[in-house]
């Protein structure tokens, strides 16, 4: 994977969303940041309602008109997403960004064909010829492995199994040649055999076109797989970054630590064996939310613990947690062990 | 009878085929959901069984159920066949755990009402044990008595898999279907119940049937492991037999999809082709030839005999040395 060293496609700092629900204000997604360069990709994990989907969302200017994020900046390519009128963000949605949805069943529209919606994206936005979106979708059913893909065209949603549902999915995703693509759980549906099929066949066109990915998941093993650098959320916030390899290397929040301990790793777990659990349920974030957020669930909170969070940053400057403790309480899990 | 000579749960060749309507002017074809299933489960076993969506795992949960019956074929409770008459004695001791917390639990009773139910319908005790047991069992599961006014609603996806857990060991089975039980769960979450049913297995001496996609969840909790492929169980073995010697191509491919949290690996290469075929019209030989990489002439002709080795049973002609000297021949 070839990954740029030129600026950021994607920058975004001090990412917030608010939601008004009716006993208070949501606080959905408390100030985070991330970019990502040409060719790379990021994996955000987390569990349910972590905010995952909602940053995808907000990026994508999905999130509808009741929920309005903010952003210091969030800039896509020399473009404020945030500023941008309507007409430039029709521009720039699906076509230079493009999002590959987790259930393709609903978010294939059952009522038109699978060539009608493959092409409904490049005909939009390309200018291109009805014959010329045609051949293109050919092209790329052909590239996400489906047989038979001049007649798969004429087909139906309902027709297609779950996994040939999904490679439409990212077909379509494809078509107009996006330079950052979005997947939100993209293989959760799916068998584990089709999910690594699915994975391969991502990774090897991000290579061979280029893009850069955003691939939002809950699978610590997908992101070992597939990622280049990990963003963990939780409860709204990051509360880990960094390159892939030295996350898992050293995970430096207790978040991330009880996470990896919840996974049977074969060959490394004992058969049977008392898995790690992380006791507890994700806090309500409605009406004020203050100090480390996870502190309701870990075994190591102190009273420092319901005031500010530093950041603590490696020496290169990549790899950052937020906790009181500046090793994330590593050592004293070990003092325990 | 005794129970230390026949297993607790026994399936013999048992086979399950639907009749499929092809549209309006169409004939109705068959569908071999189940081909001629053999297993046995002593006490205390888990047996896992993987497989792919549509290679029958949830039809056969069904059928030890209760919920359908075999076409052909024959299901043992500790060496008596089960049949239609008393399908209320087979709820007694065998209990299901479904998948999805969310659907399983009505939504319109409180979950005292949700557990107790199985006592109610079999009429155990009044009222006053009734609440009794139901509070041992909230106990059991990790649920404070507290929660019992609530509805499914008010609780998390973990406390919903807890009260269906509760649901299914207030009658006290000895045989608990779990069909996926953590896969809507997230991973914190998962680890907790995979705990907790690991917990009960050891403290009932419970047999599980554990139905998941996920190899690593299976080789965690399974003492064996059954895989299936279209409606066949195409390998079988102890749990260390099948992860330290994966023998069918298949067992292979599933095992090799598994995701493991390792940077250093990537995304693996299945070497499988991509289409699950359909179980209406399946391949002939091997039904696994299309997507196999070793397939031969042989494979596509003649369908593999099962064969029981040291290591277990098997349905491959890579691993039966008759036909592994035929194919050299060809």
């Amino acid at each position: 994977m070839t990954v740029s060293q030129e600026n950021p496609i994607l920058t975004v700092k001090n990412l917030t969303i608010d939601i008004p629900t009716d006993t208070g204000t949501l606080h959905a997604v408390r100030g985070i940041d991330f970019d990502l360069k040409r060719g790379e990709t990021l994996c955000i994990v987390g569990e349910s309602g972590s905010g995952k989907s909602l940053t995808s969302l907000a990026v994508m200017g999905l999130l509808g008109n009741a929920i309005k994020p903010r952003a210091d900046v969030m800039d896509f390519d020399g473009t404020a997403l945030l500023d941008a009128n309507k007409r430039t963000l029709r521009d720039i949605r699906g076509a230079r960004i493009s999002m590959i949805f987790q259930e393709p069943m609903t978010s294939l529209n059952p009522s038109y064909t699978i060539g009608d919606q493959l092409m409904e994206a490049l005909l939009i936005h390309g200018g291109t010829s009805r014959k010329a979106a045609r051949a293109k979708a050919v092209e790329l059913l052909q590239k996400v492995g489906i047989t038979a893909a001049e007649s798969r065209l004429s087909q139906f949603p309902h027709q297609l199994s779950g996994g040939l549902r999904q490679r439409v999915m990212i077909a379509m995703a494809l078509m107009c040649e996006p330079e950052l693509i979005i997947a939100d759980e993209p293989t959760t549906a799916l068998d584990v055999t089709i999910q690594a099929q699915i994975l391969r066949l991502l990774v090897d066109l991000q290579a061979e076109m280029g893009m850069a990915m955003i691939l939002i998941t809950h699978d610590l093993g997908v992101v070992a797989r597939v990622a280049d650098k990990v963003a963990v959320m939780y409860a709204g916030e990051l509360v880990e970054t960094g390159p892939t390899a030295d996350l898992f290397a050293a995970p430096s929040h207790p978040y991330t630590r009880g996470l990896l301990n919840c996974i049977p790793l074969p060959g490394k777990t004992e058969r049977g064996a008392e898995l790690g659990t992380i006791p507890g349920i994700v806090p309500s974030l409605v009406g004020d939310v203050s100090g480390c957020t996870f502190r309701t669930r870990c075994a190591h909170a102190t009273a420092a613990c319901r005031g500010d969070i530093p950041r603590h940053v490696t020496t290169d400057g990549r790899h950052a947690f937020r906790c009181v403790d500046p090793q994330g309480f590593a050592h004293s899990q070990e003092a325990q062990a | 009878m005794s129970p230390s000579n026949s297993p607790v749960l026994e399936l013999r060749d048992v086979t399950k085929v639907y009749t499929v309507k092809q549209g309006l002017m169409g004939k109705p074809k068959s569908l071999t959901a189940l081909n001629g299933i053999s297993l046995k489960l002593d006490a205390g076993d888990v047996l896992g069984l993987v497989g792919e969506s549509g290679c029958g795992k949830s039809t056969l949960a069904k059928i030890l159920l209760g919920l359908e019956a075999p076409t052909s074929g024959q299901v043992l409770v500790e060496g008596k066949p089960i049949g239609g008459e008393n399908r209320l004695q087979l709820a007694r001791r065998i209990q299901p755990i479904f998948q999805d917390p969310y659907s399983s639990l009505n939504p319109r009773k409180s979950i005292e009402d949700i557990i107790a139910l199985p006592l109610r319908v079999h009429k155990v005790g009044d009222e006053a044990s009734r609440l009794k047991k139901v509070r041992e069992i909230l106990d059991v599961v990790g649920l404070p008595s507290r929660v019992l006014t609530n509805y499914p609603s008010q609780m998390s996806g973990g406390q919903r898999q807890r009260v269906a857990i509760a649901r299914a060991l207030v009658m006290r089975p000895e045989i608990v279907i779990c069909d996926e039980p953590t896969s809507a769960l997230d991973v914190s979450v998962q680890s907790q119940i995979l705990n907790l049913l690991g917990d009960l297995r050891r403290e009932f001496n419970l047999t599980y049937l554990f139905i998941s996609h996920d190899l690593a969840v299976v080789e965690h909790l399974a003492t064996k492991v059954a895989v299936m492929y279209l409606g066949q169980v195409v390998e079988e073995n102890s749990v260390d037999g099948l992860f330290e010697e994966t023998r069918h191509p298949y067992s292979k491919a599933l095992l090799d999809s598994v995701l493991t949290p390792e940077p250093d690996l990537e995304v693996p290469d299945t070497q499988l082709g991509m289409a699950y075929p359909n179980p209406i019209d399946p391949p002939s030989g091997c039904h696994f030839h299309p997507r196999c990489a070793a397939a031969t002439d042989l494979c596509k002709q003649q369908a593999p005999r099962e064969q029981f080795t040291p290591y277990g049973r098997i349905k491959c002609h890579l691993h039966d040395a008759d036909t592994v000297s035929k194919m050299t021949k060809v």
